[in-house]
C-alpha cells in the first residue's frame, strides 16, 4: 500500500443517511473474482436511470462533481454487508475519502484496509461540510485535521494503528505474519 | 478475577496478543466460514504473496450467493444467471482445490447457506471464535460463540493467520423480560429489538440477548435473533449456550463425541456472564408487548406492528422511504396489496421456519397474482422438509419450492423482485433495490409471510393459526 499523510481535494456531497453497501455497490455486479472495475457500478441505481443514462440530476454526475474525490455522506454511511466491494467500487470510482458523522463499522475497517480515508466529524461540522458542496479541503492524516478553504479547522480522530499503517503504508497482513511464533503458543496451548 | 461478561470470557480466550493503545490485538479464530462471493479476492492475494492457508481444517467453504435454485436441466446443466456467476462458483471451487480446504459444493447433501450449515454440521459450538466474510456471521452467536462478518482484506488474513488484527468491541445487554405471546415469534421479537434501538443502536458493540423470553426460545428462534444483530448496528450478537444449545447440536455430525461430547460440555456450562458482570449499554425489552412486525421503510429500523398505521414521515428520509414503498402516511399497513412472497434465508430458512409457514398454507391457496418462493436455507432442510410433506404443502398452494441458497434475500442468482413490485420477505436487510433493482422489500416472520401471500396483501398471521382454512375467510 502506498502511504498516505494527506489530501487535498474538493467535496461531493450525498446528504442521504443510511447510505447502505446494497446502494454503493449492488449485489448483482458482486459476481467478480478482482478488486479491479467495480467503479462502473459505484451508486449504480441512483446513477443511471432505467433506460442506462446517467441521471444529470444525480450529485455525482453533476458537471462540478467532476474530480471531486471527497464524499460528504450522510449519518450511518456504509451500514448494511461486509463486502469490501464497497469500498474497491467507490475507490475505483475515484473516491479517496468519505466524510460523515457516523460510519459503519465493518465499512470503516474496510475501507481504511484500501487506504480509502473513512472519517467521522462532529455533528454541526458535518452538516457545514453537507451545507457547502464542493469545499476544497484539505485532510491532513498525521495530524487527524481537516482544513477548510477559509482556514477553518476541523479535528477528526482515528484509531491509532489504522493512521500509522496509513501514514507509513503498512499492510495489517505483513503485522499478522510477524505474530507467527505467539500464534504458534496459542495454538500448542489451545491444542484440544 | 473480577465478574466477566460472556465476551470477556470469550475475548480472553482467544487473545494472541493483547491490545495497546497503538496496536489492535491479535485474535485467534477457531472456524472460518467461506463462499463464493467474498473470497475470491482474498485467494489471489495468498497467490501473490506466496502464503499457504495455514489451518485448512479450520476452514470451511461453501456456495449460496451466486448458485441457482432451480435444478440442471437434463443434461445435467446448472440455470446460472450469467457466467460471472458461474465462474465466481468455479473459482471456489480451484481454490478450495488448490489450498486443501474442505468444500460443500453443489452436489453435496450438505450444502447451503453458510450460516444455516456450519450449525446443521454441528461446526459451530458454543466458545468458538467463528468469522466468516459476511456480516450475518452473527447467527452463530446463537450458540454462545463469537461470530461475526468480516471484509475480504481479512479473509486473506484469516487464511495466511488464522488470526484477526481486532480490537475489543463493547459490551450491550439487550434483556427480554417475559414472555412473547402466542403467535408471535422470535421475528418479530428482533424486528421490535431493532425497531426500539434503532439501527445504529448498535454500533461498537457485541449485543448479547438475555432473560426469560430469550431462554424461552428453541436454537432456530435465537439463530433468527442473533442473525439480524448486524441490522442494529451490532459487531455481533450472542447468547450464552443452556440446556437448549446441548441437546441442539448432541449427536451433530461434527460436534464432540463421546467423553469429548461430556468434557465439552462441561466447558460450556462455564460460558455466561457472571452475575454482577457489567455492561457498557443494557436496553431492557418487554416481550409480552410484542406484536407480529413488520418493516414499512427502507432499513430494517423501521417497523411497525401488524395492527398500526403508517406513520408520517419525520423528515426528508422517512418520506423519501414512504415515497419508494409506494405507502401513505396515515394508511394501515395491514391491506397493503402484495406481489411477491420470499420465505427463505440465513434469517428463516431453517425447518421451524418452514413448517410455520406451511401451517399457514396448509389447505389454503396463495391468492392470485402473487408470486411465492420457498427456498430452504440447506439441503438438508430441504430433505427434511420433503419427508414431512412441507414440500408437497406449498406446490399444492401454488408456490415454488426450490433449490437451496440466498436467493431472493440478495437477487444476485437471477431471483428477483421486479422494479415496483412489493415483496414481504423473510429475509433480513430491506434496502432499497436489495431484492433487485426498484423492489420493494417488507421484513416479516414465516407466518407473517404466508399469510400475506395467502391474503394477497399484509395480513395478521394470527388470523391463520391452525389448519382451519375458514379462519381466513374471518379477516379476508
Ligand atoms: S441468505 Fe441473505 S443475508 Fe444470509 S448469507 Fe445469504 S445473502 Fe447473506
Amino acid at each position: 500500500m502506498k502511504p498516505i499523510r494527506h489530501l487535498h481535494a474538493r467535496t461531493v456531497v450525498l446528504a442521504h443517511e443510511n447510505i447502505d453497501t446494497d446502494r454503493i455497490i449492488p449485489a448483482r455486479y458482486l459476481t467478480t473474482t478482482s478488486r479491479a472495475g467495480l467503479g462502473q457500478h459505484a451508486f449504480q441505481d441512483w446513477r443511471y436511470r432505467s433506460d442506462g443514462t446517467p441521471d444529470p440530476q444525480f450529485a455525482l454526475n453533476r458537471p462540478e462533481a467532476s474530480g471531486a474525490s471527497i464524499l460528504v455522506a450522510g449519518r450511518n454511511f456504509g451500514c448494511g454487508s461486509s463486502r469490501e466491494h464497497a469500498p474497491w467500487a467507490l475507490l475505483d470510482a475515484g473516491i479517496r475519502a468519505v466524510i460523515s458523522s457516523e460510519i459503519a463499522d465493518i465499512f470503516r475497517s474496510n475501507a481504511l484496509k484500501n487506504g480509502l480515508l473513512a472519517i467521522t466529524v462532529e455533528a454541526a461540522e458535518h452538516r457545514y461540510l453537507l451545507r457547502h458542496p464542493g469545499l476544497e479541503l484539505r485532510i491532513d492524516v498525521v495530524a487527524g485535521l481537516i482544513t477548510l478553504p477559509d482556514g477553518g479547522r476541523f479535528a477528526f480522530a482515528l484509531d491509532a494503528f489504522a493512521r500509522h499503517c496509513l501514514i507509513e503504508g503498512i499492510d495489517p497482513l505483513g503485522f499478522l505474519l510477524h505474530a507467527d511464533a505467539a500464534i504458534q503458543r496459542h495454538e500448542e496451548q489451545h491444542a484440544a | 478475577m473480577a465478574a466477566r461478561t460472556l465476551l470477556d470470557k470469550l475475548w480472553d480466550a482467544h487473545q494472541v496478543i493483547a491490545e495497546t493503545p497503538d496496536t489492535p490485538g491479535v485474535m485467534y479464530v477457531d472456524l472460518h466460514l467461506l463462499h463464493e462471493v467474498t473470497s475470491p479476492q482474498a485467494f489471489t492475494e495468498l497467490r501473490e504473496r506466496g502464503l499457504r492457508v495455514r489451518r485448512p481444517a479450520r476452514t470451511l467453504a461453501t456456495m449460496d450467493h451466486s448458485t441457482p435454485t432451480l435444478p440442471a436441466d437434463a443434461s445435467g446443466v446448472l440455470p446460472y444467471v450469467t457466467p460471472a456467476a458461474a465462474a465466481q462458483v468455479q473459482q471456489l471451487r480451484s481454490n478450495c482445490a488448490e489450498f486443501g480446504i474442505e468444500l460443500l459444493d453443489m452436489a453435496s447433501a450438505q450444502r447451503g447457506i453458510v450460516h444455516v450449515v456450519g450449525p446443521e454440521l454441528g461446526a459451530t459450538q458454543p466458545g468458538m471464535t467463528i468469522v466468516c466474510g459476511d456480516s450475518h456471521t452473527s447467527t452463530h452467536g446463537a450458540f454462545g460463540a463469537l461470530a461475526f462478518g468480516i471484509g475480504t482484506s481479512e479473509v486473506g488474513h484469516v487464511l495466511a493467520t488464522q488470526c484477526l488484527l481486532q480490537r475489543k468491541p463493547r459490551a450491550m445487554a439487550v434483556e427480554v423480560r417475559g414472555r412473547l405471546q402466542p403467535g408471535v415469534g422470535a421475528k418479530d421479537l428482533v424486528l421490535h429489538i431493532i425497531g426500539r434501538i434503532g439501527v445504529g443502536g448498535g454500533t461498537g458493540c457485541v449485543i448479547e440477548y438475555r432473560g426469560e423470553a430469550i431462554r424461552a426460545l428453541s436454537m432456530e428462534e435465537r439463530m433468527t435473533v442473533c442473525n439480524m444483530s448486524i441490522e442494529a448496528g451490532a459487531r455481533a450478537g450472542m447468547i450464552a449456550p443452556d440446556a437448549t444449545t446441548f441437546t441442539w447440536l448432541q449427536g451433530r455430525p461434527r460436534a464432540p463425541q463421546g467423553a469429548a461430547w461430556e468434557r465439552a460440555v462441561a466447558s460450556w456450562q462455564t460460558l455466561h456472564s457472571d452475575a454482577d458482570a457489567r455492561f457498557e449499554r443494557s436496553v431492557a425489552i418487554d416481550a409480552g408487548a410484542v406484536r407480529p412486525t413488520l418493516s414499512y421503510g427502507t432499513h430494517p429500523g423501521m417497523v411497525l406492528d401488524i395492527d398500526a398505521h403508517v406513520p408520517a414521515a419525520a423528515d426528508a428520509q422517512a418520506q423519501r422511504a414512504l415515497d419508494y414503498m409506494g405507502l401513505r402516511a396515515g394508511s394501515a399497513l395491514a391491506g397493503t396489496p402484495v406481489d411477491v412472497v420470499f420465505v427463505g434465508s440465513c434469517t428463516n430458512g431453517r425447518l421451524s421456519d418452514l413448517r410455520a409457514a406451511a401451517a399457514v398454507l396448509r389447505g389454503r391457496r396463495v391468492a392470485a397474482g402473487v408470486r411465492m418462493l420457498v427456498v430452504p436455507g440447506s439441503a438438508a432442510v430441504k430433505r427434511a422438509a420433503e419427508q414431512e410433506g412441507l414440500d408437497a404443502v406449498f406446490r399444492a398452494a401454488g408456490a415454488e419450492w426450490r433449490e437451496p441458497g440466498c436467493s431472493m434475500c440478495i437477487a444476485m442468482n437471477g431471483d428477483f423482485v421486479a422494479p415496483g413490485q412489493l415483496a414481504v420477505s423473510t429475509s433480513n436487510r430491506n434496502f432499497e433495490g436489495r431484492q433487485g433493482p426498484g423492489a420493494r422489500t417488507v421484513l416479516a416472520s414465516p407466518a407473517s409471510a404466508a399469510a400475506a401471500a395467502v391474503a394477497g396483501c399484509i395480513a395478521d398471521p394470527r388470523a391463520y393459526a391452525g389448519d382451519h382454512a375458514g379462519a381466513a375467510e374471518a379477516v379476508a
